[in-house]
Formats: C-alpha cells, structure tokens, sequence
C-alpha cells in the first residue's frame, strides 16, 4: 500500500477512506486546508475531526466546457455528510440531471486517478449513490 | 459618522464589446472624459480618484489615466475587489467626500476581456512526473474538475440549484426564462454587448456550460470602462441649475465581505453578504424594496439573478420563483430588474460593471433613457457581487422636483 498516497492532505486512505478536517477547538468549524486560525472566532487550536463517509447532494452541477485539460462532463457537487459540507465529484452515476438530484443519499468512495514515474499512485475521493 | 451628502454629478459608460482598436488607456479615458463633461467640470476640478482594473491592462490604473487626462497631484487609489471593483472605487470616492476631504472626486472601471475563456479555473497543468504537495489542501496535482469546479458558471450554477431545491419551483426553463428577459430587454440599449432578442428554444438549446446555465445564461465577456464624478451636496448648491437637476442622490452606498457560515469556504455564500448590504442600504436610504422604480443586480448567470431577487429582498423570503413568474421584473412589471439587459447580454468588463449599472440607474433618474426609459423613476438601486466576496449596494434617487 505505500505506492498509494491520497491525492490531498484531508483523504486518509486504509481500509476505511474518510476525509478528515480540522476541527477548531473552540467553537468546532471545520475547514480542510492548512489553518493558521479559524474564520468563524478566530482560535488557533485545531484537532482531526473524521467526516462522516455518507451524504447527501446539496447542490450540484453538471460541467460541460472546462478550462483545456480538464474532462468533461463531470458532475461537481456540495455534499452534506452529517452536517459538514464537502465539494466533491459525483462518481458512478451518469452525467446528466435525470440521474443527479439534490437531496440524493450517496457515500465516499476512492479511486485511483494516475501513477507518476516512480510508480507512486495517487488516489482521488468522491462521492457515488447510496443505494 | 459624515454628514455631508454626495451626489453623482456626471457618469458614463463605454460602448460594451469587443474593442479590437481601443485599449485599456483609450476606454477609461473615453469614460473619464465623458463623464467630466456630463458633470461640466474637469480634471482640475477633482480632489481624488479611484480607479481599478482587473486584468491589468494598464497598472497603476488610476495614475495611468491621470498620465492619460491630467496629472494633477490628487491621491489615486488603487482598488480591487472582484467583481466589485467598480463599485468599490465609487463608495471610496463617497467616504472621501463624506469625510468632508474632497468636494469633488472620480471614480472609473475599466476592462478588456473581449475573447477571454472560463474566468478561474485555468487551464490544467498536466500532472507532474512525481507526484508533490502544494497549495493549502496538499494537492499532488490540479484539483479543479477533479474535487468540484472552480469556474464560475459551475459555483453560480450550484448557488441557484441549492435554492431551487431549498424553495421548489426552479427548473432549467425558468432559469432560461429569466435570460429571455434580460436579453428581450437588451434589444433596446445600443451600448450594450449583445442586443438580440432569444426564444426559450434558442437559450435552451445553446451550448451548455454548467447544468443549468448555457452560453448566453451566462455573462458575457466584452471591453468597456464606466465612469462617474461625484460632488458633495454642499458643493453642488454653489453649481448651475441645469447641473443640480440632472444629480443623482446617493442616498446609499453600501459595501459588504461575507461572514463566517458553515461551508462557506467550500461553496461561496453570496447570500448573507448580499442581504446584509442590502438591509444596511435600505437604511440608510430611508427607502425599502418597494419604493425602487427600477434594480440593476449582479446577473453573472441566470442562475445569480433568481437567487438576489430574494437576497435584496424584492421578494419575500422564499418567494422569488413566483416573483418572476408574476412578470414582477420585466420592463413593464412592478419592480423592473436589469432593464440594461444585465450581464448576459449588455456584458460584464469586470472592473467596470460596478460603475455601469449605477449609470444604467442614473440614466433612467435623469429620465434621458430614450426609448428604454422607465417612466417618472425616482429610486433605484445597483448591485454587484464579487466573488471570495464583496457585495456592494448603491441607491440612488432622483434630485429633479
Ligand atoms: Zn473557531
């Protein structure tokens, strides 16, 4: 498994992936980016908060032009997991709104999305339907 | 806090579009010098200027375009605030004067964007040989179309669902529905970037750029610049008859950053800054939302538009699918929204769509709005919204008996 890296710092991989954010001490904001302080009361203490692995879409779209590179379509989504909002793609599901609903129970899931030249593959999380 | 009131006494727009032989100089000074003229003053007249320019064509913009029109030795300010630039230079022209520092001052946006691509988002890196952490999510590779978007036809995109699906009622032909508007309106504003009529059909069956908002759902990218000069009230009592008739009262100008609100730093929440800065107008205007004769609001797509009819509070709260559905923001409805065509068709030169729209506004005070005209308007109001945010709200009211 150590060929295997998460393709941002908050995916902890294993056998059970999850997102885990940092938690503010003070008054429990959760952000998943590197912090200095905290935007809601401005404390500087942060504990790893696990994010629940289940869902529900809040919104989303369906992209179809993207800048170059970028595959297209793909469904961009806010997902709600248990209170903590999470921006993810929708995965497993076809691309267009008769399938996508807001409101739609789905859960993490990872995949992986390349091997660089040492071998190394990363792996990318996103959210896919809640049978 | 400070007492003297501040007028807009001379403002013009551009022509929106593609300028091919005009340049970032050329459109602000075009701006400037115009709007100097509709006020009957001069560069020797102002006491400050602020200025901004997004896609820096032209840095320092406001000493360039005093390099352009008149060096004058007058403190330039610099400003830049997203898509609300604009109306950011104007509200530090109307703090200044305010303060009681100047008697006159200038405010001007300027952009060239003509044949721009998907603003943010750019293109994708291709991965790099070995995979390697950086930026403030530890990301090993470009995360934009892989965790979300970036664009923002996909985060207005997402802005307008969550409240279709929060309230009920909004689908893609309603989004559509309010682009026909804009656009219907457009056809009789000859600066505007775009000036055709659409059907549903043609809206509906255009290219799709982020479910729901096709191309011309979406604001359109074009050059322009916007300018305004504003005075103080008591130094506009010493000018002509003619020039105290055509100001504009600013009876509010209003700017807002967004607060602290779970997941506001996953998808930006333009609506608590947006309704903030619109309570804080209303106030200080001693107006509400049912006394404005015409809005001008930010319309970056469709999907924005539905979502600041509530947000300003044109509506009640939950209630702006039936708000446009009851023809409420037509022309001919009872509070008409962005009868300029709004960004979707008229065009959206960032830096100069804060100045443009409260030009839209004055126009139509000053009743010298032509064939668009709406009749006997006495308030209105000007909004835009810059993302990552910035909101500002301008009211503005007639000064003619
Ligand atoms: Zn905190």
């Amino acid at each position: 498994m150590s060929d295997q890296i998460p393709f941002v710092n908050y995916l902890a991989l294993g056998d059970k992936p999850h997102l885990v954010a940092n938690e503010c001490t003070s008054c429990g904001a959760r952000f998943f980016d590197r912090r200095n302080a905290c935007a809601s009361c401005s404390g500087t203490e942060f504990k790893d908060a696990a994010i629940s692995t289940q869902g529900e879409v809040r919104t989303f779209t369906i992209v179809a032009f993207a800048a170059p590179g970028v595959d297209v379509p793909y469904i961009s989504a806010i997902v709600d997991c248990d209170g903590t909002s999470v921006r993810a793609n929708l995965v497993n599901v076809p691309a267009d709104p008769d399938h996508v609903k807001v409101g739609m129970p789905v859960k993490l899931t990872t995949f992986p999305i390349g091997k660089d030249e040492e071998g190394v593959e990363a792996i990318n999380f996103g959210f896919e339907p809640a049978a | 806090m400070g007492s003297e009131d501040v007028y807009i006494l001379g403002i013009r727009m551009t022509k929106f579009g593609k300028h091919k032989e005009l340049d970032t100089v050329d459109l602000a000074t075009e701006a400037t010098l115009a709007a100097l003229k509709d006020g009957g003053v001069t560069m020797k007249d102002m006491n400050i200027i602020a200025a901004g320019n997004l896609m820096g064509g032209a840095m320092p913009i406001a000493q360039v375009i005093q390099k352009a029109c008149g060096q004058t030795g007058i403190p330039a300010y610099n400003v830049s605030n997203a898509c609300a630039t604009g109306a950011t230079a104007l509200r530090v022209v109307c703090m200044s004067i305010k303060a009681g520092e100047s008697d006159f001052g200038l405010a001007v946006g300027v952009e060239k964007l003509a044949g721009a691509g998907l603003l943010a988002g750019g293109a994708r890196k291709k991965d790099g040989k070995s995979w390697e952490r950086s930026g403030r999510y530890g990301a090993v590779a470009s995360v934009d179309g892989r965790i979300g978007t970036d664009i923002m036809p996909g985060v207005f995109a997402q802005i307008g669902m969550e409240y279709g699906h929060k309230y009920g009622g909004a689908n893609f032909e309603l989004f559509a529905e309010i682009s026909r508007k804009n656009h219907s309106h457009s056809t009789l504003n000859p600066l505007a970037a775009y000036t055709k009529e659409m059907t549903l059909e043609e809206i509906m069956g255009d290219i799709m750029i982020a479910y729901p908002n096709t191309r011309p759902m979406c604001s359109a990218n074009c050059d322009g610049a916007a300018a305004a000069v504003l005075v103080s009230g008591t130094k506009l009592k010493t000018l002509s008859l003619e020039q105290q008739r055509r100001a504009v009262k600013v009876s509010a100008s209003i700017l807002t950053s967004d607060p602290y609100e779970e997941a506001c730093q996953v998808l930006p929440n333009v609506n608590t800054l947006t309704r903030a800065a619109a309570k804080q107008a209303y106030e200080a205007a001693g107006v509400g939302p049912k006394d404005l004769d015409l809005v001008e609001l930010h319309d970056c797509f469709a999907t924005a538009e539905l979502v600041h009819y509530d947000n300003l509070m044109l509506c009640e709260e939950g209630n702006a699918v039936d708000f446009f559905k009851s023809g409420a923001t037509w022309r001919t409805g009872t509070t008409p929204v962005n009868v300029s065509g709004g960004l979707q068709s008229k065009g959206h030169p960032i830096a100069a769509t804060g100045i443009a729209n409260v030009w839209e506004v004055c126009h139509h005070l000053r009743g010298e709005a032509g064939p668009r005209q709406i009749e006997g308007a006495k308030v209105g109001l000007a909004h835009v919204i810059g993302l990552a945010s910035a909101c500002g709200v301008h009211i503005l009211e007639s000064n003619s008996a």
